[in-house]
């Protein structure tokens, strides 16, 4: 328990510092979002509205930076992230809550599936040395090895222009109405048939590979030999002694990546045109959109913190060596 | 006493290379038959083979292996895994890596009553895991305890507790007690043996300690290069053993009672299975080596009641 106590301590302690950072970067960049502003609209601005933007983004008094940190943090806590430039006059707030489920949907479950996919296939793989599953490593890790944005294009040319079977872009079809219904639904899965499946098989093959040899290590391990003389199940033991054991480095391998699940798909976002945070993200350094950035960032900043958090547990559960007793 | 365990004629290859000869071995009902032998001379192969644990790349080309009249290499795996823990138990160096790190040790008890015991109620086993640690001497509440919150010696004792959760007939212990300092060592010796005497289980302890044999074992069986070279009561060999290996293994430890003797050591280096000296292996590192030894291997005759000995220095007196 103290433990818990002080990893959360320690991940308040990062999280202060993240956003301070991410408070600090763009105040130390040259110019400010007003100008932004009017360059983006061209000039059609009269100095009547400029001096209302001044007031809005809340420039127009000389504050010092220590009041603005104040009044930063302020506002976080009532949740309020400032005002895009890209989707003016949306609140980053909206534009993060709209666009954070798809990647969640999409690169979240995709992740999970590729982590439990590969796990599985390298367990048998490493169990079964030698079988026709080693076949199967080349051919996975060859996939993997295609750059992503490649994989996505071949993806797109081959099962939705040549062969029409799946949309290649967009999160639903145009003209409905998110909404809980089956047509929405159904249109939902449609579209990320062909970004879920070009993640999953351009990252399964890191699992595989990893999960096999860590089994191949463990097997050797006098414990799984032990096992064998007590006439356990070949199921028994290939889980319980020998994954159960293998699977440990995994772990920490997959919870980062979790951390990663709301950043990292900028690729797949861009290449399929989805409407997930990583396209936003796209959008807004197109446009300089800091405060849309400052948004991203900081989401990807708690994503990591919990993602690590989660393994911390994780490993906990799993690996009674790390508990720390008394 | 009839034999519970018969080898006849084991060979083990590893590959091409030969790495126990054509060895003949029994185990009688309640005896403890001692294994012993330098790093490399098949030993814990001999062992493996047996109880077909063995990994490949090793292969066992030739021999028999009888447990009530069932030979232990033509069992389908079916058949063996009913007939392991239940039957025979192993006792592997339980300081080490034996146990599971991530598992309790109550579980990997219970593991073996689950699969064996199916009938058993979850309470009837987690009873009986505390009545088989009592049984070693450990508190009964470290059931829950995983492997790295016990010291080298309950994780020991928590490896015999295991070996003796089915009763089996045989307990095989493979260098049981090898990472252990000598006091506790001599416990745990000993607490096995007063459990073998109420449980009536036999023993087959291996290990390259011979001076822990002597005290512990009712009968040795010596190994060098793959062969047994010398068998004989434990007495026997203590008092008057007759292969000159045997003399080499017996003056490299000291005795911990009886007359004080002159601490030697064998010269030169076990033998390497890809080359293998013609004749007696021995040879090049027998004091006594004759011009027979490097031409001809000695056969391993008996020599007096129960006492078998492959040496051309005895065929010579024979």
């Amino acid at each position: 328990m103290t433990f818990l106590l002080r990893r959360g301590l320690f991940y308040l302690i990062t999280l202060w510092a993240a956003i301070t950072a991410n408070f600090l970067l763009p105040r130390l960049l040259p110019g400010d979002p007003v100008q932004a502003m009017i360059t983006k609209l061209g000039g059609r601005l009269n100095s009547d509205a400029m001096a209302s933007l001044y007031i809005l983004f809340g420039l127009d008094e000389k504050k010092s930076l220590w009041e603005q940190y104040v009044d930063y943090w302020g506002t976080l806590l009532r949740g309020d992230l400032g005002l895009s430039f890209t989707f003016f006059p949306t609140p980053v707030a909206d534009v993060l809550s709209q666009s954070l489920p798809w990647t969640l949907g999409l690169v979240g479950v995709t992740t999970v599936i590729a982590f439990l996919l590969g796990t599985l296939m390298g367990v048998y793989a490493g169990w079964k040395r030698g079988s026709w599953m080693d076949t199967l490593i080349p051919v996975t890790t060859f996939l993997s090895s295609i750059p992503y944005f490649w994989l996505g294009l071949i993806a797109i040319s081959v099962f939705s222009v040549t062969f029409p079977l799946f949309p290649a872009s967009g999160g639903y079809a145009a003209g409905l109405v998110p909404e809980f219904s089956w047509e929405f639904a159904g249109s939902v899965l449609e579209h990320a048939v062909l970004p879920g499946i070009t993640i999953v098989v351009s990252s399964v093959a890191g699992w595989i590979l990893g999960m096999r040899n860590m089994m191949v290590t463990v097997t050797a391990e006098d414990y799984v030999l032990v096992a064998r003389a007590k006439g356990l199940s070949q199921r028994r033991i290939m889980f319980a002694y020998a994954a159960r054991n293998a699977v440990l480095p995994s772990i920490s391998g997959f919870a980062l990546s979790l951390g990663f699940i709301v950043g990292g798909a900028l690729l797949v976002e861009m290449v399929f045109s989805y409407p997930g945070l990583g396209y936003v993200l796209f959008q807004g350094i197109g446009a300089k959109d800091y405060p849309l950035m400052q948004g991203v960032f900081l989401v990807i900043t708690l994503a990591v913190l919990v993602a690590n958090l989660l393994a911390d547990v994780g490993y906990l559960l799993l690996d009674p060596r790390t508990r720390r007793e008394g | 006493m009839s034999p519970v365990l018969e080898i006849r004629d084991l060979s083990v290859d590893y590959g091409s290379l030969r790495a126990v000869h054509n060895v003949s071995l029994s185990l009688r009902a309640g005896e403890v038959l001692g294994l012993a032998g330098e790093s490399g001379s098949g030993k814990s192969t001999l062992a493996y083979a047996a109880t077909r644990l063995l990994q490949p790349p090793g292969r066992v080309p030739s021999g028999e292996v009888l447990f009530k009249g069932q030979d232990l290499l033509t069992l389908t795996e079916k058949q063996l895994q009913v007939l392991r823990w239940n039957e025979i138990a192993i006792v592997f160096q339980g300081a080490m890596n034996a146990l599971n790190p991530v598992i309790s040790v109550g579980t990997q008890i219970d593991d073996v009553l689950r699969t064996h015991r199916p009938a058993m109620t979850r309470q009837e086993r987690a009873a009986r895991g505390r009545e088989l640690l009592s049984l070693v001497g450990i508190p009964v509440d470290r059931l829950t305890a995983y492997p790295h919150q016990l010291s080298g010696g309950m994780r020991q004792r928590v490896m015999i507790a295991m070996a003796l959760a089915l009763e089996p007939e045989i307990v095989i212990m493979d260098e049981p007690t090898t990472a252990l300092d000598v006091v506790v060592q001599r416990q745990i010796l000993g607490q096995m043996m007063r459990l073998r005497e109420t449980l009536g289980f036999s023993i087959v302890f291996i290990t390259h300690d011979i001076s822990l044999l002597v005290e512990f074992s009712d009968r040795i069986a010596i190994m060098y290069g793959g062969r047994v070279v010398e068998e004989a009561p434990a007495a026997e060999i203590y008092r008057a053993a007759k292969h000159p290996y045997s003399q080499g293994l017996l003056g490299s430890f000291p005795a911990l009672r009886g007359p004080r003797r002159e601490l030697r050591g064998i010269p030169g280096s076990p033998p390497d299975l890809r080359s293998m000296p013609a004749g007696c292996p021995f040879h090049p590192r027998c004091p006594h080596a004759m011009d027979v030894c490097g031409e001809r291997m000695p056969s391993l005759d008996s020599v007096e009641v129960r006492r078998r000995v492959a040496c051309w220095l005895e065929e010579a007196h024979v």
